[in-house]
């Protein structure tokens, strides 16, 4: 048998009440009665707590962090160049890429001499923090309003550029105007930078 | 031996030594005091007769010497001046100085290119750590920046121009370490340039320390081009028999491949010691060197992201001598 313990084994112990309990609480039926109350309160109450999604949406914020695009600028040539900045400051380390040099021909495709040849985001490895769009030079990568699909794999969830980069087409391009402040927006204006340019 | 104080902290140094290598055996004495070293851009103390050209190591001579204590009218350049007995020195305690400096990397910046998301060098370079100290934001300068094509300089080596500051580092390489040079500073001014003449492939031992010693993306690796950022390599000391050099280098390594090599730099961003073209180009294969261990990374360096040999280190000399370092503050190594 193990010898009783004589002193507490950390300061914050506490001496627990060995109070008896009384007949109505022994009984436990008013408290249950007390709690089934409560229950049906809250039947009668008409304050609903969910939407018919998907015909009816909830409100979204504008700058709400959901899937990432690669953006290209007006020329339809993508920004990114593979600086690695998103994926060394990306605290959940989702982010991948390899580089690889625009050949001559290409510069239609590429804004810089260097390039995203691959870039994944893990979906799943991701806690949309929005770190890697305050981390990028370039402009190039955004967090949107839109939801990450679900699926029944995991590999599916590792997204490459194909479903990163956005499409060359105007009218289907992300509009991320909304997500830049007001100081970007005033930089933005300024083409004496190399960057606006 | 004269005696020179720099930013109050008084050393004896051998007779003829420059102010900048007293100020380096002030932070080779005590690692607390590495910050009274002026930046340097273009000396490099390996070389001779490097230095002079860049201005960014000047500094304020406030007291001549004991003879003749009268202050010089001028900043001098660090790397160039050598100590009197009784000389005192300012540098980061005089804020008029700090401001010229600040000009100083202005310049430097004005026709350098902002494109450090795309440069090899980024993370390791010099100009960049000097920007981020002393630079501006902005640039004033109202014209256009020259421009110049890149330049494969041999199969090995890719000159941007754009970037160079024309320190004259790679042309002291090619004077003092290869024989033959053939490569060099042509023009003069707004329009000099570093090149080869017309564009000869540099072809020789020791060449590939020209970009080593780039403190710029100005001259880098071809066969690094673009491989990887250098915050996603992993510095590895690493040695081989080499016939023709000393063969210590350092590989730069993604898991068990080897993307780059390179010299071993001290922590003033020097090489210890000069690595052959075979070192550095040929032996991209780990099974070709002994590796030593993992480089130790200045704290604050990029190329320390992500790693954690430091801590691993710490906790085993924690571990011998639990008593001899407080809990929670790594020890300063030193190497860069």
């Amino acid at each position: 048998m193990a010898t009783p313990i004589t002193q507490p084994l950390t300061k914050r112990s506490q001496v627990v009440s060995e109070k008896r309990m009384t007949l109505m609480e022994r009984i436990y039926l008013p408290a249950i009665v007390k709690g089934m109350g409560i229950t049906l309160k809250h039947f009668f109450r008409l304050r609903k707590a969910t939407v018919k999604y998907p015909e009816q949406l909830r409100p979204m914020s504008p700058v709400y962090r959901g899937m990432h695009v690669l953006k290209r600028d007006e020329q339809g040539r993508e920004r990114c160049t593979a600086c690695g900045l998103c994926a060394v400051a990306c605290p959940a380390e989702a982010i991948t890429m390899v580089a690889a040099e625009r050949k001559k021909g290409e510069e239609k495709l590429y804004r810089e001499e260097k390039y995203a040849a691959v870039y994944e985001i893990n979906m799943l490895r991701c806690i949309f923090c929005g770190d890697c769009e305050d981390a990028c030079p370039k402009e190039a990568i955004f967090l949107t309003d839109r939801l990450v699909p679900t699926d029944y794999t995991r590999g599916t969830f590792v997204y490459g550029k194909q479903w990163l980069v956005e499409p060359l087409d105007p009218a289907l391009r992300v509009d991320v105007s909304k997500r830049q402040p007001k100081a970007v927006a005033e930089f933005k204006k300024d083409r004496n930078f190399a960057h606006n340019r | 031996m004269p005696k020179v104080t720099i930013d109050t902290i008084e050393i004896e140094v051998p007779e003829g030594t420059t102010i900048l290598q007293a100020a380096r055996m002030i932070g080779e004495r005590d690692a607390a005091h590495r910050h009274v070293v002026p930046p340097t851009m273009c000396y490099y103390s390996k070389l001779k007769t490097s230095g002079g050209y860049c201005r960014t190591c000047i500094v304020k001579v406030t007291k001549g010497s004991d003879k003749d204590p009268r202050p010089m009218p001028k900043p001098v350049a660090s790397c160039r001046t050598a100590v009197m007995d009784g000389m005192v020195v300012e540098n980061t305690t005089n804020p008029e100085l700090l401001d010229a400096r600040k000009g100083v990397t202005e310049f430097l910046l004005i026709n350098h290119p902002l494109d450090c998301p795309i440069c090899d060098q980024a993370g390791e370079c010099h100009l960049q750590d000097l920007g981020y100290e002393h630079g501006l934001s902005k640039s004033r300068y109202a014209f256009e920046r020259r421009t110049f094509e890149p330049i494969d300089i041999g199969d090995t080596i890719k000159l941007h121009m754009n970037r160079c500051i024309l320190c004259y580092r790679c042309v002291k390489v090619a004077e003092q370490l290869t024989d033959g040079r053939v490569h060099g500073v042509i023009n003069r001014g707004d329009v000099a340039e570093i090149s080869t003449y017309i564009q000869e492939a540099v072809d020789n031992d020791f060449s590939g320390n020209m970009i080593d010693v780039c403190p710029v993306g100005a001259l880098t690796d071809r066969t690094f081009r673009f491989a990887s950022r250098v915050w996603y390599t992993k510095p590895m000391d690493a040695h081989r028999k080499c016939p023709t050099c000393s063969g210590r280098a350092v590989l730069w390594m993604k898991g068990n491949e080897v993307l780059r090599v390179t010299g071993r730099k001290d922590q003033w961003g020097e090489v210890e010691e000069f690595i052959c073209n075979a070192c550095r180009f040929d032996h991209k294969d780990v099974k070709h060197w002994t590796v030593e261990g993992p480089r130790q990374v200045d704290r604050h360096s990029v190329i320390g992201a992500n790693h954690y040999e430091l801590q691993l280190k710490q906790k085993l000399l924690t571990k011998a001598a639990p008593d001899s370092t407080p809990v929670g503050r790594p020890q300063e190594l030193p190497g860069a």
